[in-house]
């Protein structure tokens, strides 16, 4: 019996079948598995949308999943976005198009000359989302922007007013990897912190970018800066060159001037 | 079947007196990754012996016709299967743990615990024994897991399971947390005085010097 079982032929024939048999249950899992995974990606992510908006609490804990697809469908609008030209993309399905895939593929995708966020690549088309009353008014404008930590890249909504100015929230959903120390860098997702953003102004009087993430507490009082996590000093940075490089001329800068000379409606 | 008695050494045996964490150090590595919560220590735990007991069952039924040659090959190969089905099944039906655990589930594959107990016991002992002890393993591995989940989840978050316990300061309470719990770091404290405390309660645990 021992000899036969380490002869060549029987150790091969074991390995091909014990191969096989393995591939089979992985790939039938993955199959099977994969519509309720990717419902749980949308739902994931339009819950994060929506706590942008400021229509659901997520600090209460668990959030019913027939009020997140209903209040999502009833309000949010996903659109595209041409980064170059800042106009709107007619004709492509803003909810099923896939924006990781479009930057990773470089016919859809640029590299930025000045990536300070270490973004990498861009899409050329983004979503942007937007928010509506009951009454058709636009309220919210949510523009994803993402950006390099201290471990990993950090995606976030940056859910602004029409005005394109005074920001409503600034909501982290995802991280890849491990995502960023938690107790430190993690704080970014603190509703505490969160809540510091809600008021402060993108831009100064001059029209110039002047939100900033600061240890200064005078600069950080003031309607254009945000107090620093104490012990996060380089996600805080990632924050801040995130919003810098978003809003910036390789992100949104020509979708915001466009929107301002009144094309949102 | 074997006898009741063996079947009890085999299933609590390793919660204390051979603990795969305590006495036989394995796995450590993600003990200090994912105790920082008590609910990802929990379903790292449930994740673990899930996977340790079907390797352990499967390796097993298979032991009599593995070639010696390749075994750790073929034993690495039912582990990884098996810890890809899990990591989808969580991603489909507990996607916000699975988002917090990351890639410490597919680190299932080169947890010590799971291929120790493959070539330590499945590969000489029948399936039945086998999935028990793989069982065993896991609660082992859970019941330091848990410990440690408890003291850092409590003193440095001030909550269990994400409920409130004792109110931060900065959530208005009077509980200043102890942020070093929160970091990998202390989980190293705390797994050393955990293994002082059972080699104190236990002492021919103690290896011998020399």
């Amino acid at each position: 019996m021992a000899s036969n079982k380490d002869s060549f032929v029987r150790t091969l024939m074991i390995v091909v079948g014990l191969c096989f048999v393995c591939s089979m249950c992985v790939s039938t899992a993955a199959v099977l598995l994969k519509p309720t995974q990717n419902e749980n990606k949308l739902l994931d992510k339009q819950k994060y949308i929506l706590s942008a908006a400021g229509l659901i609490d997520l600090s209460k804990g668990s959030v019913d999943k027939k009020e997140v697809l209903s209040t999502y469908s009833k309000y949010v609008e996903a659109k595209l976005v041409d980064l170059k030209t800042g106009d709107w993309v007619e004709g492509v399905n803003a909810d099923t198009y896939d924006q990781k895939k479009a930057a990773r593929d470089s016919e859809t995708s640029f590299k930025p000359v000045n990536d300070i966020a270490s973004v990498k690549r861009v899409a050329n088309q983004v979503v942007v989302y937007l928010v509506r009353d009951d009454a058709g008014q636009l309220k919210t404008v949510i523009l994803p922007v993402r950006g390099y930590g201290l471990w990993s890249t950090m995606y976030a909504f940056l859910a602004v007013e029409p005005d394109l100015n005074t920001i409503q929230s600034l909501v982290y959903y995802d991280f890849s990897g491990s995502g960023e120390t938690p107790g430190l860098g993690g704080e970014v997702q603190n509703p505490k912190w969160v809540a510091k953003w809600q008021g402060k102004k993108l831009y100064d009087a001059k029209g110039e970018l002047a939100i900033s993430v600061t240890k200064n507490p005078v600069i950080a009082a003031s309607e254009h800066g945000v107090d620093a996590l104490s012990g996060a000093t380089l996600t805080g940075n990632g924050v801040q060159y995130s919003l810098e490089f978003w809003l910036g001329e390789e992100g949104f800068a020509s979708f915001i001037e466009k929107a301002r000379k009144g094309g949102l409606s | 079947m074997a006898d009741s008695k063996e079947l009890k050494q085999v299933l609590t045996g390793p919660i204390i007196s051979n603990n795969p964490i305590a006495l036989q150090i394995l796995g450590v590595c993600s003990a200090l990754a994912v105790t920082s919560k008590m609910e990802t220590a929990l379903v790292m735990t449930i994740a673990l012996t899930a996977v340790t007991a079907f390797s352990n069952l499967f390796i097993s039924i298979i032991r009599n016709h593995i070639p010696s040659s390749v075994r750790i090959i073929v034993q690495m190969t039912i582990i990884a299967s098996l810890v890809i089905v899990v990591d989808q099944v969580l991603q489909a039906y507990a996607y916000d743990v699975a988002k917090q655990l990351s890639v410490f589930v597919g680190l299932i594959i080169t947890n010590c615990i799971v291929m120790g107990r493959a070539e330590a016991y499945a590969m000489k002992t029948p399936p039945m024994m086998s999935f028990f002890d793989g069982i065993g393993n896991g609660l082992g591995y859970g019941a330091i897991l848990l410990s440690v989940g408890f003291v850092r989840e409590l003193f440095g978050n001030g909550s269990l399971f994400g409920i409130e316990i004792l109110q931060k300061i900065s959530d208005g309470g009077w509980y200043q947390p102890n942020g070093l719990l929160l970091l990998p770091p202390s989980a190293f404290f705390l797994i050393g005085g955990l293994i002082w405390i059972i080699r104190t309660y236990k002492p021919e645990q103690v290896e011998a010097k020399g």
